[in-house]
C-alpha cells in the first residue's frame, strides 16, 4: 500500500503587474494553503515575476476534455459576423 | 464564493486609524495602482462600485430587450444573425459585470433582486421603444457608440476586476457599432421610404442618446469623490462633447440631418443645443415609455426561469451525494 500523502497537489497563478489578471503559472506539491504559497513563491517567482500569487487546490479544478476541444469551440470559430471586419465601414468614416 | 475564498488569505481592515487607512489608500490610487478584491478599501469606495458595476450589468442586461424585439424580424439572414450575435454578446458584458460586482462581496441574487424590485436604476437610454427596424441601425451607431465612448476610460478604472471586464467588453463593442451603422447607410442609400426611416430613427435617438453621458457635470451627483478615486476619468460634458465630435461627421456622411438646431462648430469642436434634462429625469424615475415594459419583461424572465434554478440544484446536490456515495 502507497504511503498516506502528506502534500497535495496546488496550482499557481501569478499576477504578473499591477493591473493585469493572475495568470496559471504552473503547480507545487504541498500540504496546506500557507505552505503552497510559500513553495509557489520560491519555485516560480525567484526573478521579479510577479507582484501577487493564487494557489488552489488542484483537485478544485473542472476542465473541459481535449478531445472534445474541436466541438465544444466550433461555434465560436464559425461566426464571423462576431468580428468587426465582417461590416463595411467606407474609410472616408474614419475609424470605428 | 470568490471575494469570501479570497478574504481567508486577507488581513482584514488595518488596524490603523481610519484617517491613515484612507490617505494610504489614496495613494496607492494617486501612485496608479489597481485596487483589487482582497485589498483593503473604504466602505465607501466598495459601495460606489458595487452601485455603478451592478447598475452597468442591469443596463447590459434590459438592453438585450429593445433589440431583441427585432431579431425575429430582421431582414434578412445577415442581419439576424449579426443581431442575434450583438444580443449575445450584451448578455455576456452583463455576466462579466455581475462577476466583477461579486468580487466585492455582493450576491448575484441580492443584484437581480434590486433590479426586479425597482431599486436599482439603469440607462435611461432602454427605456425607449424600437419601433422601426431602422432603430436597430441607430442603436448600434449611436447607443453602442456613446458606450464605447463611455467605456474606454473604464478599461483604466483603479478597481482591477472593473477593469478588467471592460477591457474584454470594449474589444466586443466595436462590432456592435459597425453593424449599427452599416444598417443606417443601407438604408440612407435606399429608397425615399428607407431613407426617411433612417431619418426618424435618428431623429427619436439623438436626444436620449446624449442624455446617457449623464447631468452636466455641474450636477452630477457622485462625480467628483468618483474622479478622486480613479473610478471616473472623464466629465459627463467631455465625454459628450468627444461623442458628438465624432458623431456629427458620421450622421453627414450617411446624409441625415441631426434634430438640432443649435447644433455648431466653433473652437475645433461641434456644440449641442440645450438638453432637456427634466425628460432624463423623468425616464430614470421610471416615466419613460418602456419602463414598465422593460421590468416586466425581466420579473417575467427570473419567475419562468424558476423551474431551472431549481432542477439545477436539484442536480447538484444529487451529483455531490453520488460522489460522496463513491469516496465512502
Ligand atoms: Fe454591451
Ligand atoms: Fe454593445
Amino acid at each position: 500500500m502507497a504511503a498516506e500523502a502528506d502534500s497535495r497537489l496546488w496550482e499557481v497563478f501569478i499576477r504578473a503587474r499591477n493591473g493585469l489578471a493572475h495568470q496559471h503559472a504552473g503547480s507545487v506539491h504541498a500540504a496546506d494553503a500557507e505552505l503552497a504559497l510559500q513553495a509557489a513563491r520560491d519555485t516560480y517567482t525567484r526573478r521579479g515575476e510577479g507582484v501577487s500569487l493564487w494557489v488552489v487546490p488542484s483537485a478544485a479544478i473542472t476542465a473541459s476534455d481535449p478531445a472534445e476541444a474541436g466541438t465544444l469551440f466550433e461555434p465560436g470559430t464559425t461566426k464571423p459576423y462576431r468580428h468587426p471586419t465582417f461590416y463595411a465601414v467606407p474609410d472616408e468614416v474614419g475609424h470605428m | 464564493m470568490y471575494s469570501q475564498a479570497l478574504d481567508q488569505h486577507d488581513r482584514a481592515a488595518p488596524d490603523a486609524e481610519p484617517e491613515a487607512a484612507l490617505a494610504r489608500f489614496q495613494a496607492r490610487i494617486d501612485a496608479e495602482e489597481k485596487i483589487e478584491a482582497n485589498d483593503w478599501m473604504p466602505a465607501a469606495y466598495r459601495r460606489t462600485l458595487i452601485r455603478q458595476i451592478s447598475q452597468h450589468a442591469h443596463s447590459e442586461i434590459v438592453g438585450m430587450g429593445p433589440e431583441g424585439n427585432w431579431i425575429t424580424r430582421a431582414p434578412s439572414l445577415r442581419r439576424k444573425v449579426a443581431l442575434l450575435a450583438k444580443v449575445q454578446d450584451e448578455c455576456g458584458h452583463g455576466l462579466y459585470l455581475y462577476a466583477a460586482a461579486e468580487t466585492l462581496d455582493v450576491s448575484r441574487e441580492t443584484l437581480v433582486d434590486q433590479l426586479l424590485t425597482g431599486r436599482a436604476k439603469y440607462s435611461s437610454i432602454f427605456n425607449y421603444p424600437t419601433l422601426t427596424w431602422a432603430d436597430i441601425g441607430a442603436i448600434g451607431w449611436l447607443v453602442d457608440g456613446a458606450a464605447i465612448m463611455n467605456q474606454i476610460p473604464l478599461c483604466r478604472c483603479s478597481y482591477g476586476p472593473y477593469a478588467r471586464a471592460m477591457i474584454r467588453i470594449c474589444k466586443e463593442e466595436s462590432f456592435h457599432q459597425r453593424q449599427g451603422f452599416e444598417i443606417m447607410l443601407t438604408l440612407a442609400r435606399g429608397s425615399e421610404a428607407q431613407v426617411a426611416m433612417a431619418q426618424d430613427a435618428l431623429d427619436r435617438w439623438w436626444w436620449p442618446v446624449l442624455m446617457m453621458f449623464g447631468p452636466p457635470d455641474g450636477e452630477s451627483q457622485h462625480s467628483d469623490q468618483s474622479m478622486a478615486w480613479k473610478i471616473k476619468r472623464f466629465g459627463n460634458d467631455g465625454l459628450r462633447g468627444k461623442f458628438l465630435d465624432a458623431t456629427v461627421p458620421q450622421a453627414r456622411y450617411l446624409g441625415l440631418s441631426i434634430p438640432d438646431p443649435a447644433l455648431h462648430f466653433a473652437d475645433g469642436h461641434w456644440h449641442h443645443g440645450p438638453i432637456d434634462w427634466a425628460e432624463f429625469r423623468r425616464v430614470l424615475a421610471g416615466g419613460g415609455p418602456c419602463n414598465a415594459e422593460r421590468l416586466a419583461a425581466r420579473r417575467l424572465a427570473h419567475a419562468e426561469g424558476a423551474w431551472v434554478r431549481e432542477a439545477a440544484r436539484a442536480h447538484a446536490a444529487k451529483s455531490a451525494d453520488a460522489l460522496a456515495a463513491k469516496a465512502a
